[in-house]
């Protein structure tokens, strides 16, 4: 009994410090996403609050705390305040089993990778939800579109991820990342690089960013499913985007750059790299993937509709597909 | 599915879309994401300026024509100008034709800027905005330079052009034709050779040369369908008969195409800038018989019957002149297309009528052929490729 509860205990200090500092990193990225797009395009972004507008992030979280919570008068009252809060949630629960390092990790489910997709793809309903019951044109198209959108390109994600698992032998998060280290090259980056391509374009198409943020086209639809939205609910809707963008970076990051290891062979080249502990490692891959969506987001138009279907059923499904086989045909002869 | 139970989506686009421009107003009947029917609506930055002008007399409507393409107010001030001296007869000076079609081109180049910057960012691509509004605003600061004005400048005047250009506004503004091109080839790397763009226009919104011409297009959305008209070259104005140019023009009249044309124009604009600032010949720049416009010595102290007493000498003049006419049409190629001024005059110092052709109307009219059976996204790309402007439309 007395260990049961200590496991209970240890969990909820775990769960918060890990949260903690998710949403903490969360906030920050809104402002890394602020300046790196500013600087790209020859601006400063926010320079007002704190030195070099540091503290941005926390004056946007108090004004969105204490703005008025509007509901409009003609939506489905329920499933309007609910829709956010799934979003959220889903959002928020796919890490618990995302690992930091070796120890750091809420639970280490042996179908991790399942769990994630499992969870991520609930968050599709919020969306769903937030359009219908917005009552709005704009919003309704929105939300359908994101719907069509995150549920054609979960298949291509889900797909690009089978040559990894084949090569692990495992669902486990950690397991992946252990397995990685039995070869010398220490990512599975480079035997799965068809993989990684349709991850990426996958995990941009997913979390609703550019050049696949249909749902919130903010020149079309103006800013899609959330449109009626203000105040905390608005916030929301933009943690659980944040949320998954962290979310996608971080399975780039442990089933394609080895998370929290360093490759073998970078570390008989320079032996002192293994003095930095491996948060700091897995921090700075999840890290490049952000750069990656902002950088894109600075750099590239929109696809249309018609045409991001097109791409994810014609073109990375095939290639995800094509890297199974190759993958399957390896690992049986060898 | 029993048809009774189904019907399409109304959508109402506008007029506070932020990707229409202004406040253009679309009713798009959607099934699904394709578009089954578009009506445009116009009419909401309506300000009467025909019907304003008829009150007052020809000088003093020359500041309305500033609001009615107000991206490039002045190619809508020569257009104007260019009626009122023909109305008059008034031969204007050569440096003053010259200096028309340089500060004409810089304007031509501003409202491309802006078009490129807002076209480029309703498709998507949100850094080209900001990389065109740096070029931009170093023109916007020559054209301060010689008028103390950013946008509504009122530049020329019947007969000439109001102040002369100093050697320092022309060594800058060859200085920014240097080093212009190269920023063209700038947003040609962000967007000509990105994929995402080339599908989002290749192939999109495509109206036949025939078509173009029913419709009644300008300008550089008739030259994408592979027209080869152009007001500058067809019935040369100003300085144009004296200046080396091409007109470019696209073969597939789709988006672009169209795009094409006017990124292909910045370049030519440029050319025509360096020929006149190479070729400025001295002398006057107000015609002599140009009518005055006398200035109060204290604008503070101005005295009622005095001011009458003004404008009335200055009528006094005009009416001579337009004793010999009755109407007059001149049409100038603005960024847009070909801008005419039809002009009705009877005895009285006023205009009886006065008429725009605003290419932006007509244009605005073509994008419902345009958006029919279309997606929604494409709505967007071609409001942004036909280029209007709604103060020029609604007037």
């Amino acid at each position: 009994m007395t260990e049961t509860l200590y496991i209970v205990f240890i969990t909820i200090i775990k769960t918060a410090i890990y949260f903690g500092i998710l949403l903490l990193h969360v906030a920050y990225a809104t402002y890394a996403e602020r300046k790196i797009i500013a600087h790209i395009q020859l601006r400063l972004g926010p320079m007002v609050v704190g030195s070099h507008g540091l503290l941005q992030p926390i004056a946007d979280v108090v004004k969105l705390l204490f703005k008025e919570d509007i509901i409009p008068s003609n939506v489905d009252k329920r499933i309007f305040t609910i829709a956010p809060l799934i979003s959220l949630t889903a959002a928020l629960s796919t890490f618990a089993v995302i690992p930091v390092s070796e120890e750091w990790v809420i639970s280490d489910l042996n179908v991790g990778i399942l769990y994630v997709f499992g969870v991520a793809g609930i968050g599709t309903y919020g969306i769903i939800f937030a359009g219908w019951s917005s009552n709005s044109k704009y919003a309704f198209l929105g939300g359908l579109r994101s719907a069509a959108q995150m549920i054609s390109y979960e298949v291509a994600l889900a797909m690009s991820l089978v040559g990894v698992i084949l090569m692990a032998e495992s669902f486990s998060l950690v397991e992946i990342v252990n397995k990685k280290m039995e070869y010398s090259y220490g990512m599975f980056l480079f035997p799965q690089i068809l993989g990684y391509f349709v991850f990426i374009v996958a995990m941009l198409a997913e979390t609703n960013r550019v050049p696949f943020d249909l749902p919130e086209a903010e020149t079309e639809l103006v800013a899609g499913y959330f449109v009626e939205y203000s105040g905390i609910r608005f916030s929301m809707f933009y943690l659980a985007e944040y949320l998954a963008m962290f979310c996608m970076s971080a399975l780039a990051a442990i089933c394609f750059w080895g998370g929290w290891t360093v490759p073998p062979f970078l570390l008989e080249i320079f032996p002192f790299l293994s003095i930095v502990p491996g948060v700091v490692w897995f921090l700075l891959k999840v890290y490049f993937h952000m750069f990656l969506f902002f950088w894109l987001r600075g750099t590239l138009p929109r696809y249309r509709y018609d045409q991001l279907m097109a791409i994810g059923w014609k073109v990375l499904l095939p290639i995800a597909l094509v890297n199974i086989v190759i993958t399957s045909l390896i690992k049986y002869y060898l | 599915m029993n048809p009774e139970t189904t019907k399409e989506l109304l959508i109402n686009m506008g007029p506070q879309h932020p990707a229409t421009h202004g406040v253009l107003r679309l009713i798009l009947e959607v099934e699904g994401e394709q578009i089954k029917k578009c009506t445009p609506y116009i009419g909401y930055l309506h300000r009467g300026i025909e019907k304003l002008s008829e009150d007052l007399t020809y000088i003093q409507a020359l500041p309305l024509t500033d609001r009615l393409d107000y991206l490039s107010s002045l190619i809508n001030n020569v257009g104007f100008c260019l009626a009122v001296e023909k109305l008059m007869g008034i031969e204007v000076p050569e440096r003053a034709k010259f200096i028309r079609t340089m500060m004409a081109e810089m304007a031509r180049i501003c409202s491309h800027l802006l078009w490129i910057a807002t076209h480029a960012l309703d498709i998507g691509a949100m850094t080209v905005f900001l990389y065109a509004m740096r070029d931009r605003e170093r023109l916007l600061e020559l054209f301060e330079m010689v008028t103390g004005a950013r946008l509504t400048v009122s530049y020329p005047r019947i007969g000439g052009v109001r102040c002369d250009v100093s050697n320092e506004f022309l060594n800058e503004l060859y200085q920014f034709t240097e080093e212009f091109p190269k920023k063209v080839e700038e947003y040609e790397t962000l967007i000509d050779r990105n994929r995402v763009w080339l599908k989002r226009t290749k192939g999109i919104g495509v109206i036949s040369a025939e078509e173009a011409i029913n419709w009644g297009l300008t300008g550089p959305t008739l030259r994408g369908s592979g027209v080869y008209y152009d007001v500058r070259k067809i019935f040369p104005y100003d300085a144009y008969d004296k200046v080396d140019f091409e007109v470019p023009i696209g073969k597939n009249g789709d988006i672009y195409d169209r795009y094409k044309c006017r990124m292909l124009e910045f370049r030519q604009s440029v050319k025509i800038i360096r020929q006149c600032i190479e070729k400025l010949p001295e002398g006057a720049i107000l015609a002599e018989e140009a009518p005055e416009i006398r200035l109060l010595t204290s604008p503070l102290k101005i005295n009622k019957d005095d001011l009458q007493f003004e404008i009335y000498m200055e009528d006094k003049k005009i009416e001579d002149f337009i004793k010999k006419f009755t109407e007059v049409y001149v049409s100038v190629e603005a960024s847009r297309g070909e801008l005419g001024f039809y002009i009705v005059c009877d005895d009285s110092p006023k205009p009886y009528r006065m008429r725009v052709r605003a290419p932006s109307f007509v244009h605005a009219a073509v994008l419902k052929r345009l958006c029919e059976g279309a997606f929604i996204a494409d709505v967007i790309a071609n409001i942004g490729s036909v280029d209007i402007v709604l103060g020029e439309c609604d007037r």
